[in-house]
């Protein structure tokens, strides 16, 4: 059982709950989803209480993480797409926090989850499309059409933008689920490997301290991955949300 | 040999799931199996799991709702108030300072005025004083010039006096003595008017 590396991926109920014949049981997922939200609201709630005009260490942590966010809508989605800042800063947050948490011994990763991280990712595409519809009307279907493109290459080209757009949730999602899900097998392998290696005696012991090194090593580059993919997460969110505001100027 | 529990475990899922618990043999089989039968039953890989989705959905849903809340409500109007506020005061602190170093600027140059008016002040109270000395000195000197002069003046008429006082008693002089050595030259006596004439002649000449 603790030899399965996909076994740490399982979704267990704790409190089931059945709502008109559909299953809405609280699960270990819900449990870390409970979790991410508390850690995340209640590190920037309790670091910025203060209201330090000299911040604190964690303070300035909090500061940091908005001004990162409030630099990188700007430069991706302009001061038009500022509206969007809770959203943008709630999803960074909340992967950052779920992604850091999964790399806890036991915990559960809730973005290694595909139909969470498509959630979020349908979460972001929605928004783009009711606001680009909202905001310009039929003139946001310009974001399928480039300037400048022959007439004869246009179907084409309109063809390629609209497989590119629709194909956007299923990368935003693919990216994130598939990176925190490899990682987390990747680890899960050369940790196993150290275990039944060293099972085998003195021979295997001294096998064992390469992936030892290995797991050492792949830990650290899983913190950085949890970051990334965060950031790339809200990066493409803030490139994203700028066809929704500035459609057809690209 | 956790990869290969993988394996089998996926192609029990090909399988289905009544041959899974049937035929499952081989050890591994079952310790894999076990962890799956407990949970989901279908035994399908975990994330691609669809019992739990509807679950998920409302949790996310629910719980992300909550964050972004929070996150709108309280965290992000709280942070940018700070965020606001220290830009306030910097801004503040900086008119602050300019509008200090202005005063600074103000002293500076009224206190350079001051100092420039004092120092013209101080010239022309020395000039004033040089003045006034020289103008002393020249009223003194041309004083003194004048009295000299007059004294010279007065000199000089009592000398041109004496002078002329003195030659005319020369004539006197010189017609006595001329009388007087004629007499004992020649031992008779000249008429005084033949003297006066001698006597003026030698002094014409």
């Amino acid at each position: 059982m603790s030899n399965d590396p996909t076994h740490q991926f399982l979704v267990n109920k704790i409190v089931p709950i059945e709502i008109g014949g559909i299953d809405f049981s609280f699960t270990n997922a819900s449990l870390f989803m409970v979790a991410t939200v508390g850690v995340a609201a209640g590190f920037l709630y309790l670091t910025t209480s203060q209201r330090g005009l000299i911040p604190t260490r964690l303070q300035s942590v909090s500061e940091m993480s908005y001004e990162f966010i409030a630099s990188m809508l700007r430069e991706g989605a302009g001061s038009g797409g500022m509206k969007f800042f809770p959203m943008v800063f709630s999803l960074f947050m909340f992967i950052l926090t779920a992604n850091l948490l999964g790399m806890f011994p036991y915990f559960f990763t809730i973005t290694s989850q595909i139909i969470v991280t498509f959630a979020l990712a349908l979460f972001v595409i929605g928004t783009v499309i009711l606001y680009g519809f909202y905001k310009h009307g039929l003139g946001f279907l310009k974001l399928f059409v480039p300037h400048g493109v022959p007439g004869v290459l246009l179907p084409l080209v309109v063809a390629i933008e609209i497989i590119s757009f629709l194909s956007r949730p299923i990368s935003l999602s693919v990216r994130l689920f598939a990176n925190m899900l490899a990682g987390h097998i990747t680890l899960k392998v050369f940790a196993g490997f150290v275990t039944s290696l060293s099972a085998l005696g003195a021979v295997g012991i001294g096998g064992a301290i390469l992936p030892l090194i290995m797991t050492v090593a792949i830990t650290g580059l899983e913190f950085l991955v949890c970051f990334l993919q965060a950031y790339v997460f809200a990066v493409l969110t803030c490139m994203y949300l700028n066809d929704a505001v500035h459609p057809g100027s690209h | 040999m956790f990869v290969t529990a993988a394996y089998a475990q996926q192609s029990t899922t090909t399988e289905g799931a009544e041959a899974h618990d049937a035929a499952a043999a081989g050890e591994v089989h079952t310790e894999t199996g076990v962890a799956h039968e407990g949970e989901a039953g279908s035994g399908v890989f975990p994330p691609f799991d669809s019992t739990h989705f509807a679950s998920q959905l409302l949790w996310l849903a629910i719980t992300f709702g909550l964050f972004y809340l929070l996150m709108s409500k309280v965290i992000i109007p709280r942070i940018g108030g700070i965020l606001e506020t220290r830009h306030d005061r910097i801004a503040q602190d900086l008119d602050e300072a300019s509008r200090l170093k202005g005063e600074a600027d103000a002293a500076i140059a009224s206190y350079e005025q001051d100092l420039a008016a004092a120092k013209s002040k101080g010239h022309k109270i020395a000039d004033d004083a040089r003045e006034s000395a020289k103008a002393k000195a020249n009223a003194d000197r041309t004083a003194v010039e004048a009295d000299l002069a007059k004294k010279i003046s007065a000199a000089e008429d009592r000398i041109a006096d004496i002078k002329a006082k003195a030659l005319a008693d020369v004539g006197a002089i010189a017609e006595e003595t001329a009388t007087a050595v004629v007499k004992q030259l020649i031992g008779g006596t000249v008429t005084k008017a033949e003297i006066t004439a001698a006597v003026k002649a030698s002094a014409g000449n």
